[in-house]
């Protein structure tokens, strides 16, 4: 016990020593939370719109406006003819194209069908989808209303056409505000990468130093220096959780409805995981520079994309899918998304909790087998 | 700066050794590289990879939304209405309600994203006239989906009431009345609006970002680490020669990495590439001295190879993931953050590949970016030619 504890107190030593780890282990997550929690948000607004009205009649400029008033589509310019459109969007003015032929009064006033014809950019396919459904959204409403108005016509003032009309009511997130969704995203994410990258290369180093055969000499046992490593580890991710929590819920106002010290425990429990899968990168590899391309490519990388950070996961190919269930990050996500916006508790997260527990469990039992193979070789 | 007036190289003849110089740094760092096999293997054949396991993974295509229906009606204008909702290919019809209260277990743990609710008195109202309400309850945690979805959802009742109402006036005499408006969009680029084309420029974007910089980060910091540095610094070479025999090799490898991408995007997902591929092989090396040079840059700040990864990760990786229009477009976010992605080379590198990639058009859509793209590669190399030469003498 004794040995274990003076190796601890070097370790803590040796880490002071760097200064400038630690404060980047500091200031990083505080300004990368604060930017990158802005700029993740996928609500699409000001969609820049190109409008080629042919007709130019007072239907039509109505129309327009209901194009332009909605607050999803901004004005980038007139066209006056289609090698206008196609530049607008070549160059990437305008993202969507709102073209109206010239006898779109004329048809309309007829009761003919008329013509409509809506161009979006889809190289960028989320904001084209987005702004097509708002697009077909407005147009629908549109002619609703000239429907109605000749309903009412044929039908005598005061009489009423059947219409039903939905009334949304959303959940967890009534705002529908993009950032309750992405900020404790972006936290978790944070989270993972500074602690992966605390322990990949805390082992690796050693052996690449030469200063891991005086280690060995040592009474200590593997399993203690595996400990002893992680240990100061451990208390720059507590301080890290602490500062990112404390940014989320003072600095972003995300509403944290269920229980803060389970969050916070349950934080704790997942830093264990991507400590230890830092420690595992790091009995593996060979030097350094290995253990941090493994690092990112074989643990960062896929933990981001497959997460469903910002993917959903039931969008994926079954065989993706099935590989996500062993990305922690998947766990903690349904957990910080839920004790942050639903409100739920233990009783509904028992199970990602234990999954995360175990992968914890496991992967630093792995580290600490490997370690030993290592060190009697 | 005094120091640097006595650093190393200075008052060397600069011509027929300067090649010979960078030619030697080279062959060391191949011959280097060549020996780390896992290294080299990760370097060229995981961007590949990766391209593939992403492209394929990696959509957010807002179909298959899973919908739950509650009908307290059950009558056949209310399973008419339903079935607007099944013939969608935009929502997975799930569940089929018997009670409210199944209500929040569905939607707490995630079953699916959105109830609707048909009241009693469904037909009733409809009969008579009046407006018929219908419940819609959305699980609002991912906004995204749940605002695509629920875009979706008014669609579709806006497009049955207007059905209904043309359907009476049709009883009364006005038959040629049809829908208003024939609406018909169109999509450029990429017809059918699928995420891996728009995906795949920015994932390559990415991963050249991601391995460029981390390929070099470890490199001066890691020799002067093994003291391997003083070699260097006695074969007399210039800081810049340094730097551009350090940087070379990864260059080669990058692009190699590059092609093999392209190549296996075209073949598994169909991103051809309609414009110019010499333009982009050459803006593609443009950007990749630029990351290299900042990988450089960031391994003669750093002191230990651990401060290059922190250093590398945290300029590269989320930066590059949330700021650079990969996934999040740059004109939503807040002017502030706007005016931070404009440090991020991948931006502009981005539009150039989203441009010729899936557009097709010419260096005059996007000149400006490639401008940027020197600029950024030019001063970062400088810089750390520069602090090279302080850090060594």
């Amino acid at each position: 016990m004794r040995e274990i504890l003076n190796f601890i107190r070097k370790e803590f030593q040796q880490i002071r020593r760097d200064r400038k780890m630690i404060g980047l282990n500091f200031f990083a997550p505080i300004f990368q939370l604060i930017i990158l929690g802005y700029a993740a948000t996928l609500d699409v607004r000001d969609i820049p719109t190109i409008i080629y009205d042919m007709d130019d009649t007072k239907a039509s400029r109505d129309f327009v406006k209901k194009f332009t008033e909605c607050g999803y589509f901004s004005l980038s310019g007139y066209a006056g003819s289609y090698g206008d459109v196609d530049r607008a969007i070549d160059s990437r003015d305008a993202a969507i194209a709102v073209i109206i032929p010239y006898d779109f009064s004329n048809d309309l006033i007829s009761g003919r069908q008329a013509q409509l014809q809506v161009i979006a950019d889809g190289s960028e396919t989320n904001s084209a989808t987005i702004g097509l459904n708002y697009a077909s959204m407005i147009v629908q409403q549109y002619s609703r209303d000239i429907v109605v108005k000749e309903f009412e016509s044929v039908k005598g003032k005061g009489a009423k056409p059947a219409v039903v009309n939905p009334e949304v009511r959303v959940w967890f997130n009534p705002e529908l505000k993009s950032r309750n969704f992405m900020v404790p995203g972006v936290l978790a994410l944070l989270l993972m990468v500074l602690t992966m990258i605390l322990t990949s290369l805390a082992i690796v180093k050693e052996n690449e130093a030469g200063t891991m055969e005086q280690l060995i000499v040592t009474p200590i046992r593997p399993y203690q220096i595996i400990i002893g490593k992680l240990a100061p580890f451990f208390l720059i991710g507590f301080v890290d959780v602490i500062l990112v929590l404390t940014i989320a819920v003072f600095w972003f106002d995300i509403p944290l409805k269920g229980s803060a010290p389970l969050l916070f425990v349950l934080c704790l429990v997942f830093q264990m995981t991507t400590l230890g899968a830092g420690l595992f990168v790091s009995t593996v590899s060979k030097t350094q520079q290995q253990a941090m391309l493994t690092a990112v490519f074989f643990v960062i990388l896929p933990m981001m994309f497959l997460s469903g950070f910002v993917f959903p996961i039931e969008n994926m190919p079954k065989i993706i899918q099935v590989f996500t269930y062993i990305i922690p990050l998947r766990y903690f996500f349904i957990i910080i998304r839920g004790v942050f916006l639903k409100g739920v508790g233990i009783r509904e997260l028992w199970l990602e909790s234990t999954t995360l527990l175990l992968f914890g469990a496991a992967i630093l039992t792995l580290s600490i087998l490997r370690f030993r193979r290592r060190i009697s070789s | 700066m005094p120091g640097w007036a006595s650093s190393f190289g200075a008052g060397l003849p600069a011509e027929p050794y300067m090649l010979r110089r960078i030619y030697t740094i080279i062959k060391k760092e191949f011959r280097q590289v060549g020996r780390d096999k896992r290294t080299l293997g990760i370097l060229i054949v995981v961007p590949a990879f990766m391209i593939v396991m992403f492209g394929y993974a990696l959509n957010f295509d807002v179909k298959h939304t899973s919908i739950a229906l509650y009908d307290e009606e059950k009558s056949d204008e209310s399973r008419a209405f339903m079935r607007e909702f099944l013939h969608s290919e935009y929502f997975d019809f799930k569940h089929v309600l018997r009670d409210k209260g199944e209500i929040d277990g569905l939607l707490g743990n995630e079953q699916c994203r959105i109830v609707v609710v048909i009241p009693k008195d469904f037909s009733h109202h409809l009969k008579s006239g009046e407006v018929s309400p219908i419940q819609l309850i959305v699980d609002g945690a991912n906004s995204n989906a749940a605002t695509t979805a629920i875009g979706y959802v008014m669609a579709i009742t806006e497009e049955y009431s207007t059905k209904i109402v043309l359907e009476t006036l049709r009883h009364s005499g006005r038959g040629d009345m049809s829908m208003p408006i024939d609406y018909r969009p169109r999509v450029w680029y990429n017809p059918e609006l699928r995420s891996a084309k728009f995906l795949v420029p920015g994932l390559i974007a990415f991963i050249l970002m991601v391995t460029a910089v981390i390929s070099t980060s470890l490199s001066v910091v890691r020799e002067s680490e093994k003291n391997t540095i003083e070699q260097i610094i006695v074969s007399r070479a210039r800081p810049i020669e340094f730097i551009i025999g350090k940087t070379v090799p990864f260059m080669a490898i990058s692009f190699v990495a590059t092609i093999i991408i392209l190549v296996v995007s075209y073949i598994l997902f169909d991103v051809a590439i309609k414009g110019s591929l010499l333009l982009l092989f050459s803006i593609t090396l443009i950007f990749l001295a630029g990351c290299l040079g900042l990988g450089l840059l960031i391994s003669t700040v750093a002191e230990t190879q651990q401060v290059a990864f922190l250093l590398a990760v945290i300029l590269t990786m989320l930066p590059t993931f949330l700021l650079s229009g990969f996934v999040f477009p740059i004109r939503n976010m807040p002017v502030v953050i706007q005016v931070i992605t404009y440090f991020i080379p991948a931006r502009y590198f981005l539009v150039v590949l989203r441009s010729i990639i899936l557009k097709g058009v010419g260096i005059q859509a996007f000149y400006s970016d490639v401008v940027f793209l020197l600029v950024f590669a030019v001063v970062v190399l400088v810089v750390s030619a520069v602090r090279m030469k302080r850090r060594s003498w």
